[in-house]
């Protein structure tokens, strides 16, 4: 249970550093009377007033350590766990020197019923590991962490890592902002540390390795797709390092996601999907969906508040959202079986948490969805800019499952509005012209926030073979020239590195920016078309950053239960919140010759060029003129005398 | 080669050419109209065949069921339109909402460079309302369309109603890899315009890779109409209408094109003259290059498109929309299994009949034939120039007397008849005002009249061009400029064939005769008439009577008159509005090049 309140500390400092994890402060209260609060502050107020004189730093990992031990199902007495702590508590001064590094795992799963009636499922699991890869520290014990992973980071000196993998575009305007926003394909970005000398081989073999590790595509990151952005993507755990050197970029538009990811990715659990939340990740349901998404993202997060340590933290996310016509055949019921087929029994024996969120924010008086079975237990939290009200449902509580020992949620929708949303940030992109020879790219940023502006940036990378003419770049908002405070343009060099464009663009309040650039389209070599060529090439994902005046912050006459003298200034961290916005990938059409017919083709140029090329030039660089044979020494001779004779000549 | 790098051996083969070119260019021409009308001999023609992978081997199975309920959807939509007076715009928002579909409508208006009589609208406004159905796990890379335009009056309200129904029972299945892009139009190719110019809020889905345009007016219907020709007579890949024929042979449904269905009889008379009809109305709507559908603006974007017509004529095979549904989605379907746009078949083809095709390479001889002509006419004039005429004494002071005025003699004629198609292509548009201050006629017929004005004006140009020319004009000089516009000639049909070929051969057809013949020495009046009856503007009059017959709708000399001068508008109208090239290319560079022919036939 202190880990859990450990994570909320880790959270706070995520927040800090512009996380794209907004979960916020989340503040558990109690509905019927204060029996969970209890049970949450037991342990630590009894364990506080054992070892009063301990540094708070150890306590807290102490805490963390007993948690784990308690959470599986050996139930052990409180002596043995105390005694322990005993023994470990002179060693773990030194930070460095732990004998046995500990860790802790969480799961989560949030639903929120969408407006349009779709579904949307996002699952969390959160591995801590308080052990330290930087300094060259050969880790060969595993417990709950992944050793595929945990090789990965010490081998190739990874500070930050970030990959995701998403099938389906996420409709904005329909379904809100996720909370972990993706692009379609695959994304990888990686930070690595700065004892790393040769980042570009370093980052190769990283890539292919990766790509063994999920089963994907990820060898055909290259430097033709990989950029170094200089200011879109911050590292999200501790450090200040920001020299973008260290820092990678690439995402492959086309690659197609399916159960060959999703099993090693399941694999990385430490339950794998044989107990716990992860029991209703089952492919057949998964895939069967409007939207998948799945990331795995490794950063070094704070041990505690003096953050002397770091630890490594392993996020593995899984996104879905469930279509209302395809799964639910119209219907607006929703339950568990019907979206995975399978029912809940058990968490994770592993787990120090888990917990099943339902966003019922909507729904305060329950007019317009029903949630079975009920839970006394709510959560508020300030998601995405906006508070958010949940029902909480903990898995490590037998009581959730009830008498027939399953969970199987039901969320029965009671009135049907499908109207479009409208976020406050939302971006799209296109390709205008026509023709095959040039076009224009055109991103549309919308800012729908009625009275505040706000700043975005704009991350474009587009292949070598689009030819940005980037003196046709034209920001536009209202009709009038909107001029980027920054932009960061690197050209592209054929067959080597792509374009990256990067702007730090003003929206004015309910306005839409329009960015436009005109491009050519090069003609490749016969080798280097696909073997799908008329299919056409894809541009990956613009990425649009910002931080958006928060809806919290608009809500000026809040009638909520806040002291008065709380509300008068607005709070920093409810102000503004960080979104991250990515616009659909292009499909643009290269010039492409007829392939089907090489061998008529060759036949034809050679004819032309041996037969009619040579003939005419023949023809018309020669002057043609009729010469007589020089006559033989006979006919001469003849000549002469006939000539002597007066006769004419033969 | 070897034939023409022996000097005598190439005088021999010169002086044949020069001798006999009469005799082969009226065999050519023969010959070439005679392999165009062999065209539609049904041996002589490659049945359609399917050459797209994606869409061949997987047979799909058609399940629409919900036909009835499509046409009481179209009877709602009738009754909104009545009631609104137009588009229900909110309607349709609300019904392609509650089908699931995001929903999305776009205002746009256009002013007319004058009023378009035929359909009377002059300020245009209007609204198009389309739904997208998202692909579920798709990045909204690729798409379809499919519309329907809402007309006024009390046609096509069962295409939307069929348009609903398809986007219904699309929604709920999961097979769909690329979005599909549901479209009411109004104001047909206007709307459409505003749909696929881009601009922030028009129809995206992704890049757009096929699109069917659907109009339906009644309950049960005989057969099935495909509609091709695109703006500037563009054809989509030969596999959709594949695709189309494919699943109408499998469904049952009676399929036509151009309004013929197909016959076995192609051994018989009338069987032959049934497939010439087809192939010649092809011909003619290829060649007027304006969009024949509501599918015509999209071949520009390389997206194929096609429109598919229901057609209730008095014949016993009746077929109800439940079976139009089956047969878009099966459509829909193959369409969805692309991996690559449609590239496989043909873009260049004529059709006599919806099972044959004549490809490019079968029918390009014929207007080679035609073409071959003018080079021989050049030919013959480049020998009879190069060949000092037959005097011996002073031959040198000659020829320079001629090669001096040589090239002014040449120039004036060309820029003044340019200046008179740059005239013709100006003045209709920048007068109707003045004109209509001036006389009583209305804006549309001012601009007709205008043209017809100008155009007949143009036929004074040989005397303004004796005015502007010193001296005598010479036989040298009519020669070299015969020259020049014989080789133009050929150049300018060479291209419009490539791109339009019915265009291109119309115009060989009646120019080639006239770019042979014509001198100064023929009988004046008799060539006048012959080159008046062959201009560009007699051509269009007379394919106008003819595709009347073709269509077995033949009309009075009166009817047909008022249908050239509504035939006149919409040309220059489908120029300005979509960007149509043929008002353009007649006005500036084929008159033009016919003027200079009329201005040799006047040669002083």
């Amino acid at each position: 249970m202190a880990a859990h309140r450990c994570s909320n500390c880790a959270a706070l400092l995520i927040l800090c550093s512009l996380s794209v994890f907004i979960v916020v402060d989340s503040q558990e209260t109690t509905l019927n009377g204060g029996h969970h609060a209890t049970t949450v502050h037991n342990p630590q107020t009894t364990t506080g007033t054992a070892e009063q004189t301990a540094e708070p730093a150890v306590e807290e990992r102490r805490w963390e350590a007993t948690a784990v031990e308690e959470a599986t199902p050996d139930d052990d007495d409180d002596a043995a766990a105390s005694d322990k702590q005993d023994t470990s508590a002179p060693e773990t001064v030194d930070p460095s020197s732990v004998p046995q590094p500990k860790d802790d795992f969480q799961e989560e799963l949030v639903i929120r019923p969408l407006h349009s009636g779709d579904i949307y499922a996002s699952f969390q699991f959160r591995t801590v590991w308080e052990t330290d890869f930087m300094r060259g520290n050969k880790v060969s014990h595993y417990r709950l962490f992944p050793k595929s992973l945990g090789q990965v980071i010490s081998k190739f000196s990874v500070r930050e890592l970030h990959i995701s993998f998403t099938q389906g575009y996420w409709r904005t305007m329909q379904w809100g902002q996720p909370f972990q926003p993706s692009p379609p394909g695959a994304e990888l970005w990686v930070w690595f540390q700065d004892s790393v000398t040769d980042v570009d081989g370093t980052w190769k073999e990283l890539t292919n390795v990766l790509s063994g590790i999920f089963c994907a595509s990820l060898n055909f990151i290259d430097s033709t797709n990989t950029v170094q952005p200089s200011a879109s993507f911050k590292p999200l755990g501790i450090g200040n390092e920001t020299d973008h050197r260290f820092l990678r970029y690439a995402t492959l538009p086309r690659e197609i996601v399916c159960t060959e990811n999703l099993t090693p990715w399941k694999k990385l659990l430490p339950c794998g999907s044989k107990a716990g939340l992860a029991v209703l990740l089952k492919s057949e349901k998964l895939f069967h969906s409007s939207f998948h998404s799945q990331a795995v993202h490794i950063r070094p997060v704070c041990q505690d508040w003096q953050c002397k340590t770091t630890s490594w933290e392993l996020r593995q996310t899984l996104n879905v959202v469930f279509d209302l016509h395809n799964s639910a055949q119209g219907k607006r019921e929703w339950s568990l079986f019907k979206m995975f087929s399978r029912t809940l029994t058990e968490a994770c024996p592993l787990a120090s948490s888990s917990k099943i969120y339902i966003d019922i924010t909507d729904n305060p008086q329950g007019e317009q969805f029903e949630v079975s079975p009920a839970t006394p237990l709510l959560s508020q939290a300030v998601v995405l800019g906006d508070r958010r009200t949940f029902s909480v449902y903990d898995l490590t509580q037998q009581i959730t499952f009830g008498t027939v020992r399953s969970l199987n949620l039901l969320i029965r929708w009671k009135s049907s509005e499908g109207d479009m949303l409208r976020p406050l940030l939302h971006a799209e992109r296109y390709v205008a012209g026509y023709g095959l020879q040039t076009g224009e790219i055109h991103t549309l940023m919308y800012n729908n926030h009625p009275y505040r502006s706000f700043p975005v940036l704009l991350l474009d990378s587009v292949p070598w073979y689009l030819r940005l003419y980037i003196h046709t770049l034209t920001v536009t908002s209202k009709g009038k020239d909107n001029k980027p405070s920054y932009i960061h343009y690197q050209p592209s060099k054929d067959r080597l590195r792509p374009h990256l464009l990067e702007m730090l663009v003003q929206l004015p309040p309910n306005s839409v920016t329009e960015v436009t650039v005109q491009f050519e389209r090069a003609l490749l070599k016969w080798t280097e078309y696909t073997p799908d060529p008329n299919h056409g090439f894809y541009v990956g994902s613009s990425v649009i950053s910002s931080l958006v005046p928060s809806i919290v912050a608009m809500d000026t006459n809040s009638t909520r239960e806040r002291p008065l003298f709380s509300s008068f200034f607005p709070c920093k961290e409810e102000s503004s919140y960080f979104v991250r916005v990515y616009t659909e990938p292009l499909l643009v059409n290269l010039p492409t010759p007829d392939f089907s017919m090489p061998y008529n083709v060759i036949c034809l140029t050679c004819t032309v060029v041996a037969v009619g090329y040579g003939s005419l030039y023949n023809l018309l660089t020669r002057s043609f003129q009729i010469e007589e044979p020089s006559p033989g020494l006979a006919k001469r001779i003849a000549n002469i005398i006939r000539k002597m004779r007066g006769v004419p000549p033969l | 080669m070897g034939l023409l790098s022996d000097p005598n051996r190439r005088r021999a083969l010169i002086s044949l050419l020069t001798r006999l070119n009469s005799p082969i260019c009226v065999v050519c021409y023969m010959a070439g109209v005679a392999w165009f009308m062999g065209l539609a001999f049904e041996p002589f023609t490659l049945r359609t065949y399917m050459s797209e992978n994606a869409m061949g081997s997987t047979m799909v199975e058609e399940r629409f069921p919900a036909g009835e309920r499509a046409l009481t959807t179209g009877r709602e939509f009738s009754a909104h339109k009545k009631k609104a007076g137009g588009m229900p715009v909110d309607w349709l928002v609300k019904t392609m909402q509650a089908r699931g579909l995001e929903v999305f409508t776009q205002r746009f208006s256009r002013k007319l460079p004058f009023p378009d009589e035929n359909k009377e609208r002059y300020m245009v406004k209007g609204t198009n309302v389309y739904g997208i159905l998202r692909a579920p796990r798709a990045p909204r890379t690729e798409a379809l369309v499919l519309s329907a335009p809402c007309t006024p009056g009390d046609s096509n309200n069962q295409a939307v109603g069929l348009l609903l129904g398809l986007a219904q029972y699309f929604r709920n299945q999961i097979y769909w890899a690329k979005d599909i892009i549901f479209l009411v139009n109004e104001h047909d190719l206007i709307g459409m315009q505003a749909c696929i110019t881009f601009s922030p809020d028009s129809c995206r889905g992704g890049s757009i890779q096929a699109a069917l345009s659907l109009e339906l007016s009644s309950d049960v219907i005989t057969s099935m109409d495909l509609v091709l020709e695109g703006l500037n007579g563009q054809l989509p890949n030969l596999d959709l209408a594949n695709l189309f024929y494919a699943f109408c042979q499998k469904i049952g449904v009676l399929c036509t094109i151009q309004g013929k269905l197909q016959r076995n009889d192609w051994d018989s008379v009338s069987g032959y003259s049934h497939s010439v009809q087809t192939m010649m109305l092809m011909v003619m709507k290829q060649a007027s290059g304006r969009p024949w559908g509501d599918h015509g603006l999209f071949l520009r974007y390389h997206i194929e498109a096609a429109s598919i017509k229901g057609i209730n004529s008095f014949r016993q095979y009746k077929t109800d929309v439940t079976t139009i549904g089956r047969l878009l989605e099966g459509m829909y379907r193959k369409l969805n299994n692309l991996l690559e746009r449609l590239h496989q078949s043909y873009f260049f083809y004529l059709m006599p009949s919806l099972s044959h095709f004549v490809s490019i390479g079968y029918y390009m001889p014929a207007f080679g034939l035609l073409a071959v002509i003018l080079l021989l006419r050049a030919l013959d004039l480049w020998v009879q120039l190069a060949t000092p005429p037959p005097r011996t004494e002073d031959g040198i002071t000659d020829k320079e007397q001629v090669s001096s005025p040589g090239v002014l003699s040449v120039l004036t004629p060309l820029v003044i008849s340019h200046l008179t198609g740059v005239a013709l292509y100006t003045l209709p548009i920048q007068f109707q005002e003045m004109a209509v201050e001036q006389f009583p006629v209305s804006e549309t017929e001012a601009v007709v009249l205008t043209a017809i004005g100008v155009y007949t004006a143009g036929l004074a140009l040989p005397h303004n061009t004796h005015r502007l020319l010193s001296g005598e004009g010479t036989e040298q000089g009519w020669r070299v400029l015969k020259l020049v516009a014989v080789l133009y000639l050929a150049v300018l049909l060479g291209c419009t064939a490539l791109i339009n070929f019915s265009l291109g051969f119309i115009l060989a057809l009646t120019l080639v005769p006239v770019a042979a013949f014509v001198t100064p020495h023929v009988p004046k009046v008799l060539s006048a008439f012959i080159l008046v009856i062959l201009s560009p503007a007699c051509t269009l009059l007379f394919s106008v009577f003819f595709f009347q017959e073709l269509q077995e709708l033949p009309v009075s000399f009166q009817e047909g008159w008022l249908l050239y001068l509504s035939v006149i508008s919409q040309g220059i109208l489908d120029h300005f509005l979509y960007g149509s090239l043929v008002y353009p290319l007649i006005a500036l560079l084929v008159y033009p090049c016919w003027l200079l022919f009329w201005n040799i036939l006047f040669w002083k």
